[in-house]
């Protein structure tokens, strides 16, 4: 793993960039999407996700909607890791965040900047704000593949 | 004269607390209170030494407890003006707003009937209100707030009709902290026929209320937000009122007899309200914290939060990075953001700094005329606040930036 992923400035640096200028942060609300509405039951996050699905592969993830830095940097970087991966490798990136954010050990280098994340699970009430964007994108997955069976 | 460490030195909570390794600072009052032991030791002493079912025995024990439950009831009822039997011992606030809308609203509202409100209603006072109107037909309508979020008598005017059958408010908002012209309004919805309805969760714990004086219809309000414990709330209502309101709940203590045909005879009120076994302990403690808060001087405590609001309002006025959305109200309740920072990034790093402050979203429209934004950071102070934990406050807002809320992960 690249050594400016264990410096914690950089990881701050990379929660703050996510934050301010979030990537795939405009949702298309084209037919081609599936779309979900996820909203935090214990907090102010109320996010949309889409994502587009071609046979096994993820071609495009994208949000929007008001979330905190967590929230947003999260679901921004996420969508960055999903797009271009097959169902397969995106849903085991998305079991080794769950693994990170539990404090359990982890593939870093599966995780590249979503290791910035590494702390949050040490304040339990923001491990929602960490999550939502990926738990969002997991039922996009899971709906996709009822589809195709 | 009152001194607040005095007082401070009642509260188990206040006693040194550390958070995060800086002393605890409590100030979100407006979500629930700290108790003075007084009402923490008549809890226990009713699980220690007097535990039994109030209005169920023929022995000593439970007259005992009976007569200490309808003592409570007698000094919600002084505490307010009015009479004991006035007065329903419910689960809360959301509890006793509940039974209004559903024992008398559903009851009484038809199709083309209006119901008052505004936009600034807590969850609890409009919620029940939009399944009444559902159900009955009768349309829910807003009193407009004027530019800085106030229920005021002129535009209540404006929209009174004799359409209006309940008016329904709170008389110290949960968001910006006004004090509402209560009597005024209750004086010209009476005119027209219409009841009203004070959600006084906010409003009982901190100024004197007189139901009377005021001529309140129905007042709810609940004991853990004035240094009672949870599980225990107040709806007061006018008797001629109680007695037309049908119970959200039916069960043991609340008919006097029934047979097998389905034949009920309902107690009086308020008894025919209180079905099942109440929160005693819960009771037994809001009648120590009314006590309390009786010792301490509702004089004082208007004073004294007054002069704490002042202070950390002219504090944060100070900072240039700090929207401030209700600079001029009423009560201890300051409503505010950090600029280009969002709200609960602000609240977890106050947080970290042992300070507890509420970040949350408001209804749609209030926010829309006059916060312009949707979630919003809340201090709400109470007497036992401190002007040194305003400035830990003030201070702890000073670093308050993206980084620094981004920085408490690392
Ligand atoms: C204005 C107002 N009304 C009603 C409630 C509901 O009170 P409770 O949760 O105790 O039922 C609250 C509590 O936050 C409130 O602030």
């Amino acid at each position: 793993m690249s050594e400016l992923l264990k410096n914690p400035q950089i990881l701050r640096e990379i929660i703050m960039d996510h934050y301010q200028y979030p990537h795939n942060h405009e949702l298309t609300h084209s037919d081609e999407y599936l779309s979900v509405h996820m909203a935090s039951e214990s907090c102010i996050d109320d996010i949309h996700v889409e994502a587009k699905f071609d046979a096994n592969k993820v071609v495009d993830v994208r949000f929007d909607g008001v979330a905190c830095t967590i929230g947003t940097a999260s679901t921004s970087i996420m969508t960055e890791l999903m797009i271009g991966k097959t169902k397969e490798e995106a849903r085991t990136i998305i079991a080794e965040y769950y693994k990170m954010i539990d404090g359990q050990a982890y593939d870093e280098e599966l995780l590249e900047e979503a290791v910035a994340f590494q702390n949050v699970g040490k304040q339990a009430n923001r491990i929602k704000c960490a999550t939502i964007g990926w738990k969002g994108f997991e039922e996009l997955l899971n709906e996709s593949e009822k589809e195709h069976e | 004269m009152q001194d607040v460490n005095q007082i401070r030195k009642d509260f188990p909570m206040l006693n040194g607390k550390m958070m995060n390794g800086y002393p605890l600072v409590y100030l979100d009052n407006a979500a629930t209170t700290f108790k003075p032991q007084s009402v923490i030791d008549a809890v226990v002493k009713y699980y220690t030494d007097e535990t039994c079912n109030a209005h169920r025995g023929d022995y000593e024990l439970s007259a005992m407890v009976s007569d200490a439950y309808e003592a409570g009831r007698q000094a919600i009822a002084d505490l307010i003006h009015c009479e004991s039997k006035e007065v329903i011992f419910t689960s809360g606030a959301s509890g006793s707003l509940n039974l209004v809308a559903y024992g008398y609203g559903r009851k009484y509202l038809k199709e083309g009937d209006v119901i008052l409100s505004t936009e600034a209603e807590h969850a609890s006072n409009i919620l029940p209100w939009f399944k009444v109107a559902e159900e009955t037909g009768a349309v829910i309508e807003y009193i407009p707030l004027d530019e800085e979020g106030r229920l005021t008598v002129e535009n209540f005017k404006k929209v009174l009709t004799d359409k209006v059958k309940v008016v329904t408010f709170a008389s110290v908002t949960n968001v910006l902290g006004y004090i509402a012209p209560v009597k005024e309004i209750c004086k010209l919805a009476h005119e027209v026929g219409a009841v009203v309805v004070v959600d006084g969760a906010q409003a009982v714990p901190h100024v004197a209320v007189n139901v009377k004086d005021e001529d309140i219809d129905f007042l709810a309000f609940s004991g853990h937000k004035m240094c009672g414990p949870t599980g225990v709330g107040v709806l007061y209502g006018k008797y001629e009122l109680l007695e037309i309101t049908d119970p959200f709940m039916l069960g043991g203590g609340s008919n006097a007899r029934f047979d097998i045909c389905g034949n009920i005879l309902l107690k009086k009120p308020p008894f025919k309200f209180e079905a099942g076994t109440p929160a005693i302990e819960a009771v037994l403690g809001l009648h120590e914290a009314v006590k309390y808060l009786q010792k301490v001087g509702f004089d004082y405590i208007e004073k004294r939060e007054k002069e704490l609001r002042d202070y950390l309002v002219s504090k944060m006025q100070e900072l240039d990075h700090i929207i401030l959305y209700n600079a001029n109200a009423d009560t201890g309740i300051v409503t505010f953001n950090v600029k280009d920072v969002f709200a609960q990034d602000a609240a977890s790093y106050l947080n970290t700094k042992g300070i507890c402050v509420r970040s949350g979203t408001h209804c749609a429209k209030i926010l829309v005329n006059v916060l312009e934004t949707s979630e919003t950071l809340r201090a709400s102070l109470y007497f036992y606040n401190t002007f040194e934990e305003c400035d830990a406050l003030v201070e702890a807002l000073k670093t308050t930036t993206v980084e620094n809320c981004i920085g408490i992960f690392f």
